[in-house]
């Protein structure tokens, strides 16, 4: 089944374009934007892992190491599109326009976290594993009722794929043949357990074969082949199409969330080799070297403002007013119930006796 | 000048399919989707006729699968439109117990109002139709639980349409439980187009000083009967429909029970954890100093709903609940 699955590339390890077609395509200013956003990718994760480490925010998910999916492929979409992330996606989110604060207030615990920036259909990160994706499909079928060409693009991980509501979700949106595409990224760990003790299948990929919707394998640390791929799934939803299953074959170098220790149970050896070979942005930077693009300059520069826009997104963050109680009570339905009423005036007027 | 409201006479079950087909004609953005509700109108015919008039992009047969479509409506629901799900019975819808705790009653609390989810989840509940085993559970208090989504429970044909339409006008999530015992039991006069029944408001059937009897859905005709029973034996009774479970009538509770100062709750669901146990919660809250007895509860019982061999034995029925109220009566 491999065979039938292998993994597309359009850009090698060595940062050699390997699909000539493409070539006209990759143009200096995609790769610019590429590149910049890559940067901004993960210099952002570092951040948020050193902040967790100072305790100025809380539990945080990493995603160093698969850039490239979730730029790439947050890259490929429209402005009228849909995005339902899991908690891993932060980077595809703020790819797609959610702000650098928001992200931050997220971690910090903050409801604030979840609202998406202004006009942007970027729904909460599901927390539970493979819930969203017949969410996914329930929103491509009211773009397809209302005969729009907006499409929905769903992530989730490799162990998604032993859910239920992963074989629901495809197979809905399959049954109804709706614009979603289902980007996978496949880091190879469900948290501890290795792809192997995952499922038997050799890819996820094949399993679009169930569905009868194409199932395409990309190497996802390959931004190239990232966003080609995603661009052409989302052109085929668009236009009837429906559904596509992409896997996107990448690896996460760090923990599952700054919880864990990656070392008892993932090869640290591996994730510093690949450091070195398959990273995404060594990738287009050996890429950007060879077209003559590499320009010193320019990427300090990058550097320098994607730094103050980080330390900005931070300080806004600290400067946050204190998260208000209110909120709590204020949002759980669009009337509060009596009980809810009840509780929040009786909760206030005791703070306020303990306070006054 | 009074307008004449023409009126049907419908059982509970019409006045549900009454109330979908009038809510389709009202409103583009109302959609149902569920197993067999299409072509076949539904195992209780809940929704028959309605595919055939408004096609199969309104009326969706789905794939089987709870978790899927219940997800699907959720977003659905984001994306703009007033999704009503079928389950076919309550007992199957742990599958989409994860889509409902997780996400439809969470989503707006957790994007502050950003994206909501008004959806109707309809779900035909409870034991007395010697149905095989799973398809009678009365698990409201699941959902009673858990904050976000409203409980609504009808027992007259009235109140089911009123409610229905309330409840896909609300803008939050809503749990729609149907009473299959009493689906077919008895005819209404049931006016035709659009009304709607308050969502949060009991509904008192009959009037008495000496003892509070509550209950909703199917156990609302066991609790008249007994009362009937009681009042030929002098014991005067107030029967209160709560119609809604969550949230709770509070004052339609303490209103009553400060005049009669004995309670019996009669519940159909398991004893422990039961919505009951909030009932009794109101009235230690509302009316502690009026109360002449501890209140009773006559439940099934702390067991899987069993076989039907054995479900007379589990469901409350009119002489247990007599028995409660001459108890509280005695204390």
């Amino acid at each position: 089944m491999e065979f039938q699955f292998p993994i597309i590339q359009i850009m090698n390890e060595q940062g050699c374009i390997v699909r000539s077609e493409y070539r006209e395509q990759i143009t200096k200013e995609l790769v610019m934007t590429m590149y910049r956003h890559l940067i901004r990718t993960r210099m952002f994760d570092r951040k948020c892992v050193s902040l967790q480490r100072q305790g100025r925010i809380g539990t945080y998910v990493p995603y160093e190491g698969q850039e490239a999916c979730q730029v790439g492929s947050a890259l490929a979409l429209r402005n009228g599109d849909w995005m339902f992330p899991t908690y891993r996606d932060h980077g595809a989110m703020m790819t797609f326009g959610r702000s650098l604060t928001q992200t931050l207030l997220y971690w910090k615990g903050r409801t604030e976290g979840c609202v998406p920036s202004e006009g942007k259909k970027i729904v909460p990160p599901s927390v539970p594993i493979a819930t969203q994706l017949p969410h996914a499909a329930g929103a491509a079928y009211v773009e397809k009722r209302k005969g729009t060409k907006n499409a929905v693009i769903v992530y989730f991980g490799d162990g998604a794929t032993s859910e239920g509501d992963f074989h629901e979700g495809l197979n809905f949106a399959s049954v109804f043949n709706l614009p979603v595409v289902f980007f996978n990224q496949n880091n190879q760990y469900a948290i501890s357990v290795p792809i192997t003790r995952q499922m038997k299948s050799k890819t996820i990929a094949q399993k679009a074969l169930a569905y009868d919707i194409p199932g395409i394998r990309i190497d996802g640390n390959d931004i190239f082949a990232v966003y080609f791929e995603t661009q052409q799934a989302l052109e085929r939803a668009r236009n009837g199409g429906g559904p596509t299953l992409i896997e996107a074959v990448t690896w996460r170098y760090g923990a599952h969330t700054t919880s864990d220790d990656p070392s008892k149970y993932r090869d640290q050896e591996e994730s510093k080799r690949r450091r070195e070979t398959t990273d995404p942005i060594k990738r287009i930077e050996r890429f950007m070297q060879q077209e003559g693009w590499w320009d010193e300059q320019w990427m300090n520069q990058v550097q320098k403002e994607v730094s103050v826009e980080i330390e900005q997104a931070v300080a806004e963050m600290e400067r946050y007013p204190k998260a208000n109680p209110a909120d709590m009570f204020d949002y759980v339905f669009a009337q509060p119930t009596w009980t809810i009423a009840e509780q929040k005036n009786a909760y206030f007027q005791w703070k306020r006796g303990i306070e006054g | 000048m009074t307008t004449a409201v023409n009126t049907k006479t419908l059982t509970l079950v019409q006045a549900v399919n009454d109330a979908l087909r009038t809510m389709l004609k009202e409103r583009e953005d109302v959609i149902l989707l569920g197993e067999d509700i299409g072509k076949n109108g539904g195992v209780f015919r809940a929704t028959e006729g309605l595919q055939e008039e408004f096609g199969e992009d309104r009326v969706i047969d789905t794939p089987l699968s709870e978790a899927g479509f219940t997800g699907a409506a959720i977003g659905m629901a984001i994306n703009g439109l007033r999704p009503v799900v079928e389950i076919q019975f309550l007992g199957f819808i742990y599958p989409a117990y994860e889509q409902i705790m997780t996400h439809a009653a969470r989503m707006r609390a957790r994007t502050m109002g950003h994206f909501t989810v008004p959806m109707v989840i309809r779900a035909p509940y409870g034991a007395g139709v010697r149905a095989p085993e799973i398809h009678s559970d009365s698990t409201e208090a699941l959902f009673t639980h858990m904050p976000g989504i409203k409980v609504v429970c009808p027992s007259t044909p009235y109140d089911a349409k009123g409610l229905l339409i309330a409840a896909i006008e609300d803008p939050d999530p809503v749990l729609f439980l149907e009473p299959m015992r009493i689906y077919r039991a008895f005819r209404e006069d049931v006016p035709e187009g659009k009304y709607t029944v308050e969502i949060g408001k009991g509904k008192k059937l009959r009037e008495g000083d000496d003892v509070t009897v509550i209950a909703w859905g199917a156990m609302v005709p066991v609790a008249m009967k007994a009362a009937e029973s009681a009042e030929k034996k002098g014991i005067h009774v107030d029967v209160i429909d709560l119609r809604t479970l969550y949230p709770l009538d509070k004052d339609i509770i303490a209103d009553s029970v400060q005049k009669t100062g004995r309670t019996v709750i009669v519940q159909e669901a398991h004893a422990t954890g039961g919505l009951a146990n909030d009932i009794l919660a109101v009235i230690n809250d509302t009316s502690f100093l009026y109360q002449k007895a501890p209140v009773e509860r006559v439940t099934g019982f702390d067991v899987p709903v069993p076989f039907f061999a054995y479900e007379d034995d589990y469901l409350p029925t009119p002489e247990r609940v007599l028995h409660a109220i001459e108890k509280v009566m005695n204390f």
